[in-house]
């Protein structure tokens, strides 16, 4: 009994939680490590652009509540994802046309996009801004709970409560759907081989006739999707502020880097990684071992590695160590 | 009138000088031609130019009496003429299948089959069919990169170097799996260092100097040439 | 004299648009606004040095900032006794410990060269040492966070003269751009980027929640200056008297004694503010045209080509027996002590220390605009950039209100639209600064005043 409650503890307090933020940090880490990959610069408006897609479901989410259109138990936002993805690519589209484009051709170096990302996100914050403001916002609406504490003590009769928010849940099931289908589309059919030789070596894609602009055009649209979806589902599940959004890039960059860059699989498990040590070092055990421990021993501690306040330096320092030991991410060798 | 010919080409790298100077290479199906010289003799840029990976300054390009100077090197490679790089010439983080699909991908039609009669030729590549090219030996990587050129069934096939960094056993390999190509009636133009290993499976060579053709001839006569011997055979 | 003639015309502009501050505005907004540009200048001479001379990105501008900030605050705050002897011999256990740990760790790395389990030791050093020191060091910690905690809770400084505190900065960052440099200057210059960006992150939320430190997000406020004190200004006769004759012509005009008097009053209160900043002006620049003085002559001595060398072809530089890695080092950690000192002096202008507003996008991105505005590997233009950027990110709201109510002249007063971009104004600046940058990158990569580098000499 006593190790039942010390699990279900470790597991509403650290693994659900670390599961959900993992799948958000994973699809963003994607998306870096496809524009890595594809159009070879570091992406520092990554943070923007997932808010900016988020922002068109903001509104829309607004818009869809105050004319009385709904998804009953799930929140109105996913009805809205569509749009706010199409929004996304769109402006992706455009922006790559208008300034991506030129550097490219120009074959100039990685250093110059990534500073040319610069002056996007400036801009991209800029837009955001302006148009819906630098506040907190919550657009969850829908059913709360799937499992609440409470119920969840009834049912097994332990002390601890296991909590599970739908957008948990829906974070989780949204997120094994899209990355399946990326993962069927970029291994299985035509494009997707297509995508991952222009990555790989583009010289020889162009003389297998891989159109780049092609190329380039589906990873913008992959590229929307994953931001928007990961933006969204952050927002629900937390709030939708744009700083935030911003400051989540650096997360979203550790991910994508100790997953090795360029490997979308590895990303995706970097994100798990990088939520899972954020969330386990800077969790307070005491409680944890109170049930495990006899009372003799039971630490008067917090028992807590780090304060919750170092959350980012975690996954910072996770990055400082995979870079010095292994550059190349730690899921080095077979790609996706 | 040969099958495919560049005809006095001259070219260069941007606004640089001109690497190669009126400089003709021919060769007809069926064939293997060696290009041979010293270091900065313009080997590959010769061959570069025939691909149009970079524009001739005069001169043309010609295969099967249709010119083809003005085209990009996509449109050369759906005339036939297909291009196996010195280096970085397979996609390491691609399965060998996944390898010969993308070389493929100008075929409309169903590439199964070539698949198939790519794997006769190199068997080995059936064997490591699911495997990460950038996991097999020097010697399997070659064969990938050929067997990649060869999905577009082409009439020529241009190599630029293909046995650099090679050991002498898998070099003879690989000369060995050139000859089977060529069986095919393919016509294959080679850049090559091991000049005398080379001109052995040549059915003729060009000599370059300077961007210019110093000699050429059948394989035994530059092989039995004095001047070509003491100048690039080494005695 | 000709080539000298766009940075002479550039720099007129600026100092022009700066006056007309001061007649429009105010001169104390305008001196506000100079002595940021100053020290603008500086941190984008720092980050101008990597990147112009040996095209290393550094996006911890915000972390060197920050410790430079936090010198100023260990420098110049008096100590704080009773915390120390409430927690200080704690605190000491501790950094005995850190350096415990490191030494410990340089030894397994030097005598266990080939032991399979070597990363997995160190692993367990490290978690097991933090772990101690989590032991030793928080009774230390709650105990001098109890010290009157609405003043004071943390250690106190040394109670020197704030001004070598700029030294003192410098070092900081130094130090840390040692580490950071010895970790990441092997990567790619992308990498490097990313990493430098997460680094920075990490020492500014270390200062922001070690309150014992340095209060962390309550603030040090009230922080020693160099300069002398408007209050004080005020009282001095001899101020007074400066100011009474300036304005002689004006004062002379009032015949009311008491009104003259009042008069008077507002005037001292006004120049005394002015007098402030421009002696703070005369520091900053100061620092500006010796560190100008000095970049310059880097820039033209053999080892300023010797650095242009290795950045325009580190491969052949290498080949030529340069040893790349430790240049880069070498040159990494001057930019980012310059940097440092340009934080050292922000904190020391403001009189203030507040932690909680090192944020990436105003003390990374923008200063990286002004490198790429400035123009690349000339200390000219980064100047020029540092002043440019900040007017335009100072005065960008204003311009934006302007604008907006220009082209909304039309509408209602109440337009929803309207009003919604007046609200917005503010953010108007990001718009500006990153338009700015990408059409500075797209039309003049070089930057407003590119390198000009005197082939003769070479």
């Amino acid at each position: 009994m006593e190790l039942l409650n010390a699990l279900v503890l470790l597991l509403n307090y650290t693994i659900v939680p670390a599961i959900t933020y993992g799948s958000q940090l994973a699809l963003g880490a994607i998306f870096v490590t496809l524009v890595y990959g594809v159009l070879r610069f570091a992406n520092f408006a990554t943070g923007d652009m997932m808010s900016f897609g988020t922002m068109f479901a903001v509104l829309l989410t607004y818009y869809f509540q105050s004319v009385g259109i709904g998804l009953g138990i799930l929140p109105t936002a996913l009805l809205t994802i569509p749009f706010a993805i199409i929004a996304m690519i769109l402006y992706m589209l455009f922006i790559d046309n208008f300034v991506f484009k030129y550097y490219r051709v120009k074959k100039s170096a990685p250093v110059q996009l990534a500073m040319v990302s610069v002056g996007v996100m400036f801009v991209t914050q800029a837009i955001i801004r302006i148009i819906i403001g630098p506040f907190d916002r919550r657009f969850l609406d829908g059913e709360k709970f799937i499992l609440k504490a409470s119920e969840f003590k009834e049912m097994t009769g332990l002390n601890e409560g296991l909590t599970i928010k739908s957008t948990q849940a829906i974070t989780v099931v949204v997120t094994i759907i899209l990355v399946s289908i990326l993962f069927w589309f970029l291994n299985k059919t035509k494009t997707g081989t297509s995508m991952r030789a222009y990555s790989d070596n583009e010289d020889l894609a162009l003389l297998s006739g891989i159109d780049p602009k092609r190329v380039v055009m589906i990873t913008w649209i992959i590229a929307g999707f994953l931001a928007t979806v990961g933006g969204v589902l952050y927002g629900l599940d937390k709030s939708y502020k744009p700083f935030v959004y911003f400051n989540n890039m650096l997360p979203i960059f550790a991910a994508a880097i100790v997953g090795g860059i360029g490997n979308p699989f590895g990303a995706f498990l970097g994100g798990y990684v990088i939520a899972f040590a954020e969330i386990f070092v800077t969790y307070a055990y005491k409680k944890f071992f109170t049930y495990l421990l006899p009372e003799s021993l039971e630490p008067d501690s917090l028992v807590q590695l780090l304060s919750t306040d170092y959350k980012f330096a975690v996954s910072f320092s996770i990055l400082v160590i995979v870079l010095l030991f292994r550059p190349s991410g730690i899921f080095e060798g077979k790609k996706i | 009138m040969s099958f495919f010919e560049g005809n006095k080409m001259t070219a260069g790298y941007g606004k640089g000088p001109d690497i190669i100077n009126s400089c003709t290479i021919k060769v007809d199906q069926g064939e293997i031609v060696a290009i041979l010289g010293p270091n900065g003799a313009g080997k590959s840029t010769a061959m570069k130019a025939m691909l149009g990976l970079l524009n001739l300054k005069s001169g043309s390009v010609v295969i099967d009496g249709v010119d083809i100077s003005k085209l990009s090197p996509q449109d050369r490679v759906k005339k036939g003429i297909s291009f196996v790089p010195q280096t970085k010439n397979v996609f390491a983080e691609l399965t060998v299948k996944e390898n010969l699909e993308v070389g493929a991908f100008l075929r409309e039609d169903n590439i199964n089959k070539v698949i198939e009669e790519i794997f006769d030729l190199f068997p080995i590549l059936k064997v490591k069919s699911s495997q990460v090219v950038g996991q097999l030996s020097g010697g399997q990587r070659q064969q990938v990169a050929l067997g990649r050129a060869l999905m577009i069934k082409p009439s020529i096939l241009m190599l630029d170097e293909p046995t650099a960094g090679v050991s002498p056993i898998v070099m003879d390999e690989l000369f060995q799996h050139i000859l089977r190509v060529k069986e095919t009636n393919v016509g294959i133009i080679m850049v090559e260092q091991n000049a005398k290993q080379a001109l052995s499976i040549s059915d003729r060579g060009y000599v370059l100097v300077t961007g210019e053709n110093k000699f050429e001839g059948s394989g035994d006569e530059l092989l039995n040439d004095p001047e070509v011997r003491r100048s690039f055979l080494g005695g | 004299m000709r080539k000298y003639l766009n940075i002479i015309t550039a720099y007129s502009i600026m100092m022009i648009l700066i006056i007309l501050v001061g007649i429009f505005q105010s001169w104390s907004i305008a001196l506000s606004i100079l002595n940021y540009c100053l020290i603008s200048a500086v941190m984008t001479m720092g980050a101008n040095i990597q990147w112009g001379y040996a095209g290393l990105i550094n996006f911890g501008i915000m972390g060197y900032t920050a410790l430079g900030g936090l010198a100023v605050v260990l420098v110049s705050v008096a100590p704080v006794p009773e915390a120390w002897s409430a927690g200080g011999f704690n605190m000491i256990m501790s950094l005995i410990l850190i350096l415990g740990i490191v030494l410990v760790v340089k030894y397994i790395l030097k005598k266990y060269k080939s032991l399979k389990y070597r990363n997995y030791l160190i692993a367990l050093v490290i978690v097991f040492g933090i772990i101690l020191i989590r032991i030793v060091a928080s009774p230390g910690i709650e105990a001098i966070e109890s010290v009157n905690p609405a003043k004071t809770g943390f250690l106190g400084g040394l109670g020197m003269p704030i001004l070598f505190s700029w030294i003192v900065g410098g070092l900081f960052a130094a130090g840390l751009a040692f580490l950071i440099g010895k970790i990441a200057l092997g990567l790619r210059a992308d990498y490097l980027a990313i990493a430098t960006l997460l680094i920075a992150e990490i020492v500014v939320s270390i200062i922001k929640h070690e309150d014992w430190l340095a209060r962390g997000v309550k603030n040090v406020i009230g922080l020693k200056r160099p300069v002398p004190y408007e209050i004080n200004l005020q009282t001095s006769p001899w101020f007074i008297n400066l100011v009474e004759k300036l304005n002689q012509g004006k004062l002379n005009l009032i015949s009311s004694v008491s009104e003259k008097k009042d008069i008077l009053n507002q005037l001292v209160i006004d120049a005394s503010s002015v007098y402030v900043k421009l002696c703070m002006t005369g520091l900053f620049l100061t620092v500006v045209i010796i560190l100008l003085i000095l970049t310059q002559k880097a820039l033209y001595s053999p080892w300023g080509r010797k650095m242009r060398a290795i950045r325009d072809n580190e491969e052949a530089a290498g080949a030529m027996g340069k040893n790349v890695v430790k240049e880069h080092l070498l040159i990494f950690i001057l930019g980012s002590a310059i940097v440092g000192l340009a934080g050292a002096m922000m904190v020391t202008n403001d009189g203030l220390f507040t932690p909680g507003s090192y944020r990436p996008m105003r003390y990374t991105f923008v200063i990286w605009v002004m490198v790429i505005v400035g123009g690349t590997g000339n200390n000219f233009g980064a100047i020029l950039g540092g002043f440019a950027v900040w007017f335009l990110w100072v005065e960008a709201g204003p311009i934006a209100l302007f604008l907006i109510n220009f082209f909304t002249a039309h509408l209602d007063e109440a337009n929803a639209l309207k009003v919604h971009l007046i609200e917005s104004a503010p953010y108007f600046r990001f718009l500006m600064i990153g338009v700015g940058l990408l059409v500075i990158m797209r039309y003049r990569p070089k930057g407003l005043i590119p390198e000009k580098i005197n082939t003769k000499k070479i």
